[in-house]
């Protein structure tokens, strides 16, 4: 029977209007509501399914970051996780760090099915799947839409920009999740309850003996520009010069 | 646009972390709960709120539910959200883990009913009626029962109902006609009709448990001679599985101002099978044991109403634009201001605010003496938490549920004609308010529970639970530099309702007309001192915060609270005068004068 590892990140809540710090170092995470990231969620949610179908004994969440983290872990918890792994690590790691560390953390759980989100809403990276994929030699497939395991064969549907793509690959495989993927489950009260009593392992950054430290520089956040104010046009002619003198897009 | 809504998690979070943290560390320490757990499962019991009952609350006020050979359907939506509800084990929050519950605090269920409310009052009635239930039969029944009904009703998979109004008997149940005549097997038949039952019948849960208030044939006469019965729908074996239909039926179902999408049932008993529930003729103790809870919980219906209210026409007046600021335009780049500049529009905005900020503070605490009471092992100590909820229960469903009322009427002003018409659900706002006034006890009626019974119980001693406690805490501030713009109208208020109280005691001892002429006045005086006594707390918990406020959140608590200090409170000073005036220019208007004006 397998193991499915699950990585969860802590990001602010996606209702949350950002706000940048007037220091421009980086955006306001203080007193601000911060929630498991989207995606991550259906990963959770199809694990659970996968473990409720029969084809898996166990579903591991690791989150790796700052102390808060062990939130979100109980966050998958809750959803109806068996274990979890907190990884205590400085705030910003990249996409790098993160693979590299996730892969300490496959050799020592064995899972047969990494399951994470397509990306992070608050950095947008989209790297970390498919970095670990090449660190630990296994197949991928990113932006899961659908998911069909029979044996050690894994059946997914692909949201690509064409359209979708169907590919069928072999187990052991790291996959990330697309939002369309399926609809993550509320946390149940019972649940929340006994999320309190699953084990969280804690292990940090260094005990695994992964460098985090930053290769990319971060000079400066600010806000994007306000966009202008829109113009009404006349008629399609009028619209089609302005596109092609004005806005240069056509 | 439609009604706006969102949890208000950071206020709750504020009472649980700042404001009732100095008492409820005894319940956490008493149960496997900490308070990150409590934050926890409001922030999920707000997704189900705001993504699966708000999306259907006004489409289900359009769509009504439906009668058609005995059975109520509910509208689109509502079974969907009913099983979600009731498979994450929500109906079971503060029901013993015996039966299958999560035996939480109650405060903390207060909380979760204040969000149901606010995002569909209507179907929060469901699960409501059936927490009634489960308390009813836990306090009251054999174990037998207990175990038969309780771990089904814990679950939802069955609901419960409330029958205790007759045609001919509505605030007097005294007047009770519906009959049960025992039987050999210890069982009884019921035969009557109940009127305006909640939720009596519907197509959400499998079987519905109806608690229904009886008289057997030789009981004494009036409310001395009521018995309270279990009678279920179907009759379960004893095993838990549904056996036959009981004998009654939904006779019709009314159509109403407001909450159009909870049925209120006509009931039909007819030899319908039924157990006793308690002593025979001690029903109206029985459901006096649940009535704390469930007026309290009518009085969160009015809070979470009044909340809706608010965030509605707060979006609105930002977004809406009309006329200018008399004090120079806001916003040049427009063709006007949003309405959020003109005074009266801030000013009813605040009121909305402020009470409903304030009311949620008294409801927690008083939520949170519920709770210290029944662990408490100190005999002063869990008897000062009783007499405090059972002081504060009348003036928490009265007053609460006005302002659900006033709030509601507000944000239709805010919205003007567009709250008048039936696009942003802003008017169903009002209808679906207007109940609480009415329903678990008239406010009338909780006004004259407070003069008649509170006042004088035990010699005024749950008097003394809020006196001696605003007292104290007065010696204890009156020189508190911070609360100089608070403490001075607090004790003004305050020697207001102590100087009102003697005056009522007083003449209610020579003419109970007196009293219970001044009891609705007396109740909303208690209820604005109390909750300048709660404003008054918020604002020193907040000036010791300052230092680290990022959002400006304890600042604008002192500036609210400022508000309701000056702009609310003062209305103490009117309520006096006119109880001081005496009831003799109503109680003894002449009966003739009524109708002389049209009268041919
Ligand atoms: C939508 C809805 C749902 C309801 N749900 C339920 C339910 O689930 N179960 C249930 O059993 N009932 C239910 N009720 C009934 C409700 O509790 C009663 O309507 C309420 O108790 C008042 O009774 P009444 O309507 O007969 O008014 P009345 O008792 O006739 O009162 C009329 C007026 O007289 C005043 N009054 C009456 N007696 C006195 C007195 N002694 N002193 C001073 N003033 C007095 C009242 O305050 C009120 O203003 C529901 C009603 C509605 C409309």
């Amino acid at each position: 029977m397998m193991k499915i590892l699950v990585a969860v990140k802590r990001v602010i809540d996606y209702n949350v209007q950002i706000r940048v710090k007037s220091d421009g170092s980086g955006v306001e995470t203080e007193n601000v509501k911060m929630s498991m990231n989207p995606p991550d969620e259906n990963a959770v949610e199809e694990a659970l399914r996968i473990k409720e179908s029969g084809k898996a004994e166990e579903v591991i969440v690791l989150s790796i970051g700052n102390e808060k983290s062990q939130e979100t872990i109980r966050t998958g918890l809750a959803m109806g996780a068996d274990k979890g792994i907190f990884v205590k690590a400085n705030d910003n790691c990249e996409p790098l760090s993160i693979a590299k560390i996730m892969k300490k953390i496959i050799e020592k759980e064995k899972p047969q099915i990494v399951l994470m989100g397509k990306q992070a809403i608050d950095d947008d990276c989209n790297q970390t799947g498919q970095m670990l994929s090449a660190l630990v030699e296994w197949p991928q497939a990113t932006f899961a839409s659908k998911l069909e395991i029979k044996d050690s064969t894994l059946f997914v549907t692909r949201e690509i920009d064409e359209g979708l793509e169907k590919i069928e690959i072999n187990l052991p495989a790291v996959i990330t999740c697309d939002l369309r993927l399926n609809e993550p489950r509320y946390a149940s009260l019972p649940n929340i309850m006994k999320a309190k009593k699953k084990p969280i392992e804690t292990l940090s950054a260094e005990d695994l003996e992964i460098d985090t430290s930053p290769r990319i520089k971060l000079i400066k956040v600010e806000e994007p520009s306000k966009r202008k104010k829109g113009i009404m046009v006349n008629n399609v002619s009028e619209l089609v010069q302005k596109l092609k003198h004005e806005a240069k897009v056509i | 646009m439609v009604q706006i809504y969102k949890a208000p998690l950071k206020d709750m979070k504020f009472l649980i972390r700042d404001f009732i943290n100095s008492e409820s560390n005894k319940i956490y320490k008493n149960s496997n709960i900490e308070q990150n757990d409590l934050e926890m499962i409001l922030d999920e019991a707000a997704k189900l709120c705001e993504e699966i009952l708000l999306p259907i609350n006004q489409s289900g006020d359009i769509e009504g539910c439906k009668l058609e050979h005995g059975i109520v359907s509910t509208p689109k939506g509502f079974k969907e959200a009913y099983k979600n509800f009731t498979e994450n084990g929500w109906q079971g929050v503060s029901v013993n883990e015996k039966y299958g519950g999560q035996n939480l605090p109650y405060f903390l269920n207060m909380f979760l009913d204040e969000m149901i409310s606010s995002s569909n009052m209507s179907f929060g009635l469901y699960p409501g009626l059936t927490s009634n239930a489960i308390e009813a039969i836990e306090k009251n029944a054999s174990e037998d029962i207990k175990n038969l009904y309780l771990p089904k009703l814990a679950s939802g998979e069955w609901s419960g109902t409330m029958n205790l109004t007759e045609p001919q008997c509505g605030t007097d149940l005294g007047l009770t006609k519906t009959m049960a005549t025992p039987q050999k097997d210890g069982s009884y038949k019921l035969t009557g009709t109940k009127i305006f039952i909640t939720c009596g019948e519907h197509d959400l849960s499998k079987n519905i448990i109806h608690l229904v208030l009886a008289k057997t044939p030789n009981a004494p006469k009036g409310i001395k001679g009521i018995s309270l019965f279990i009678v279920p729908k179907i009759i379960p074996n004893s095993d838990g599985t549904l056996g036959e239909n009981n004998s009654l039926e939904c006779g019709s179902i009314e159509k109403k101002m407001g909450i159009n999408a909870s049925p209120t049932c006509v009931m039909h008993y007819n030899e319908a099978t039924g157990w006793l529930i308690g002593d025979l003729n001690k029903g109206m103790k029985a459901m006096f044991i649940m009535m704390n809870g469930a007026r309290l919980m009518v009085g969160v219906q009015g809070l979470g109403m009044a909340e809706i209210a608010y965030q509605s026409a707060l979006h609105y007046a930002k977004e809406r634009l009309q006329g200018r600021s008399l004090n120079g335009s806001k916003s040049l780049d427009k063709q006007a201001d949003p309405i959020l500049v003109h005074p009266e529009i801030r000013k009813n905005l605040l009121k909305i605010k402020t009470l409903t900020e304030g009311l949620r503070g008294l409801m927690a605490w008083t939520g949170l003496q519920v709770d210290i009471a029944k662990i408490e092992k100190d005999k002063f100590n869990k008897q000062n938490a009783d007499d405090w909820v059972s002081l504060m229960t009348p003036i928490i469903k009265s007053f609460a549920t006005d302002v659900g009322c006033e709030a509601t009427n507000l944000a239709v002003q805010i919205y003007g004609g567009h709250g008048y018409i039936k696009d942003h659900g802003i008017e169903q706002l009002v209808r679906d308010a207007r109940i609480a006034p009415i329903y678990e006890g008239t406010n009338g009626i909780q006004a004259l529970d407070l003069v008649g019974r509170k006042m004088p119980m035990h010699t005024g001693r749950l008097l003394k639970s809020f006196f001696h406690e605003v007292k104290e805490y007065i010696e204890k501030n009156s020189f508190n530099y911070n609360l100089k713009d608070f403490m001075p109208l607090l004790i003004k208020s305050y020697t207001r309702l102590q100087q009102v109280t003697a005056f009522i005691a007083a003449e209610g001892l020579k003419d109970p007309d007196e009293a219970a002429g001044a009891a609705v006045d007396y109740l909303k005086m208690f209820a604005l001192v109390s909750i300048g006594y709660v404003w008054t707390k918020y604002a020193e918990i907040s000036f010791n915060k300052l230092n680290n406020d990022p959002e400006g959140f304890y600042k604008a608590k002192i500036e609210s609270g400022k508000y309701y200090m000056t702009k609310l409170l003062p209305e103490t000073g009117s309520l006096m005068s006119s109880i001081l005036s005496g009831a003799k220019s109503y109680n003894k208007y002449n009966d003739e004068y009524f109708d002389l004006g049209f009268k041919i």
